[in-house]
């Protein structure tokens, strides 16, 4: 290599070094590309993790004495809109979920209707996606015990969970959705208790998903409608999810 | 130069494999760490075990009003309190204004409050360290690198002096400075072999995925919150490697050291001419 040659080297080490800065970063961050980029490790994570755990590798349950004193609430703490406080003036006594889209039999289920199925009590590890933990004892109905009754179509792939809650000051309402694997895996719930009560307002009453080998934000909380699809392009933003059409990751596995 | 016994050396020192995940590495380790305090800003508080109890954390960051009505950016260490207004817990943003934050703006990516960004980032270049490092390890295992690294027997014995020399700033210089010393050798592979794939295992510890399947390795770290607290640790001493690292660069001949790293070519000083190997007689 000539001086010359390595001069030049330098200079470019040096301007892209200075490319670099932090004002960069945040230029990148704001443009399509770099972020799609970014994003494309979202799947390989998904991918691998997939790869390396069972598909029903279960999620660590601990001990009642584990159980940590409060169960944060985290995002919304109430259900909003007239439908919700009348449902909850009423103890949910009228409340139904309503589960539809890609099924054989659609339903309508009330507390009792949920309460009828196979359930299970778990005490697990709630990791939220800004780095806390905390521990609960949930209890609730299968999720598979409901996709048993409503039986999903050939099509279906997902499961869209409409909510109650508008989180913020954007009004629209909360959603997530989860996979076929998840939904069926025996740790996921429709849960109606924590902690050997009924459910909290904070914490989502009356329902509330449990997916316990993915992050708080998606297990949604005042779970009003289930609705079986095959893709969630058309809901919403399009991403899957209320922290989803607004950057997160759909696969919140890490 | 042509009547003294000294002879300058040049020896091609490091293979391109090696500069390539060298750099590489660099630029994984700076965009994760600046990524890394964007997540670490969206809950600044640290605690031991499985799950966070909020009133007890080990490190934590944030800001109170005085008496006086001001406002004072805190960070507070196993119960002791510092203020550290403008850099941790409070420090301005962009505009100048004010904001509680762990880390300031100037030092996480993106600068501002932005934790699904940060998480784009610190995912991204996680998967390009690990691809890195791997990389590394094949080409460190088959071109007999590694092998360079592992202490010999000499090299224990040398240590004593090795710290002397090194508190003393007082290095080797010719054939001995192409050679790793013995300091060097445990600064290498415990840094890349054991913190480098700490911080990975508790990385993978904080995922509720992964720990379906890593409970041995949770129990021994002791829970969750204790791995993103050793996470965050083993960050703190890759900053403490790099500013060493710099600073044994720096005296021991920085354009020197960096020209190796870019091309390979590391100079040296020496008085026995071997007709063998090419010398060099200009200073470059």
């Amino acid at each position: 290599m000539t001086d010359n040659n390595r001069r030049r080297l330098l200079k470019g080490l040096l301007a892209s070094g200075g490319l670099l800065t932090l004002t960069g970063c945040d230029k990148l961050s704001r443009s399509d590309w770099f972020v799609d980029t970014l994003r494309s490790s979202e799947k390989l994570s998904n991918f691998a993790q997939h790869a390396i755990t069972p598909r029903k590798a279960m999620a660590k349950e601990f001990t009642r004495a584990d159980i940590s004193p409060i169960h944060r609430p985290n995002g919304s703490t109430n259900g909003s809109g007239q439908e919700y406080q009348r449902l909850a003036a009423n103890n949910f006594a009228d409340y139904a979920l309503r589960v539809d889209g890609l099924v054989k039999n659609p339903a309508r289920l009330s507390l009792n209707d949920l309460k009828a199925l196979p359930s299970r009590t778990q005490i697990t590890r709630h990791d939220c996606v800004e780095g806390w933990s905390v521990i609960g004892e949930w209890t609730g109905a299968k999720l598979s015990a409901v996709l048993e009754q409503v039986q999903p179509l050939p099509s279906a792939r997902y499961l869209v969970f409409h909510c109650a809650d508008s989180y913020g000051s954007t009004g629209s309402r909360y959603y997530e959705s989860i996979d076929m694997e998840d939904a069926y895996h025996p740790q996921t719930l429709l849960a109606y208790g924590l902690n050997g009560e009924t459910l909290p307002t904070a914490n989502g009453a009356p329902l509330r998903l449990r997916v316990e080998r993915q992050l708080g934000y998606k297990m949604a909380k005042f779970i009003m409608a289930i609705e079986v699809v095959e893709n969630f392009e058309d809901i919403e933003g399009g991403n899957g999810g209320f922290w989803e059409d607004r950057g997160y990751a759909w696969y919140a596995g890490i | 130069m042509k009547n003294s016994k000294a002879h300058t050396r040049t020896l091609y020192r490091h293979g391109l494999p090696m500069r390539i995940t060298h750099w590489a590495n660099a630029l994984c380790l700076f965009f994760l760490l600046l990524s890394g305090l964007q997540i670490f800003n969206a809950h600044p508080h640290l605690y031991w075990g499985s799950v966070s109890d909020f009133d007890s954390p080990w490190l934590s960051m944030g800001a109170h009003r005085t008496e006086a009505g001001e406002m004072v950016g805190h960070t507070r260490l196993f119960g002791w309190e510092l203020n550290t207004t403008g850099v941790l817990g409070l420090s301005s943003d962009a505009n100048g204004d004010p904001q509680v934050r762990g880390f300031p703006s100037w030092l996480t990516i993106p600068s501002g409050r932005w934790l699904a960004m940060g998480r784009n980032w610190h995912f991204f270049f996680a998967w390009l360290l690990v691809i890195n490092a791997s990389l590394f390890f094949v080409w460190a295992v088959a071109s007999g690198h590694l092998k360079k690294l592992i202490p010999t027997r000499e090299d224990w014995r040398s240590f004593g002096s090795s710290v002397i020399s090194h508190i003393k700033l007082q290095h080797p210089a010719g054939e001995e400075a192409t050679r790793y010393n013995i300091l060097q050798k445990l600064a290498y592979l415990i840094t890349i072999f054991g913190l480098g794939a700490l911080i990975v295992i508790t990385g993978l510890c904080m995922s509720p995925r992964m720990d379906t399947v890593m409970g041995g390795v949770l129990e021994v770290l002791g829970g969750r919150q204790s791995a993103r607290s050793i996470h965050f640790l083993i960050a703190c001493s890759f900053v403490l490697f790099v500013f060493v690292h710099l600073f044994e660069v720096v005296v021991t001949g920085p354009l020197n050291n960096l020209r190796s790293m870019i091309t390979g070519n590391f100079r040296y000083q020496t008085d026995t001419p071997d007709k063998h190997e090419k010398e060099s007689h200009h200073d470059g």
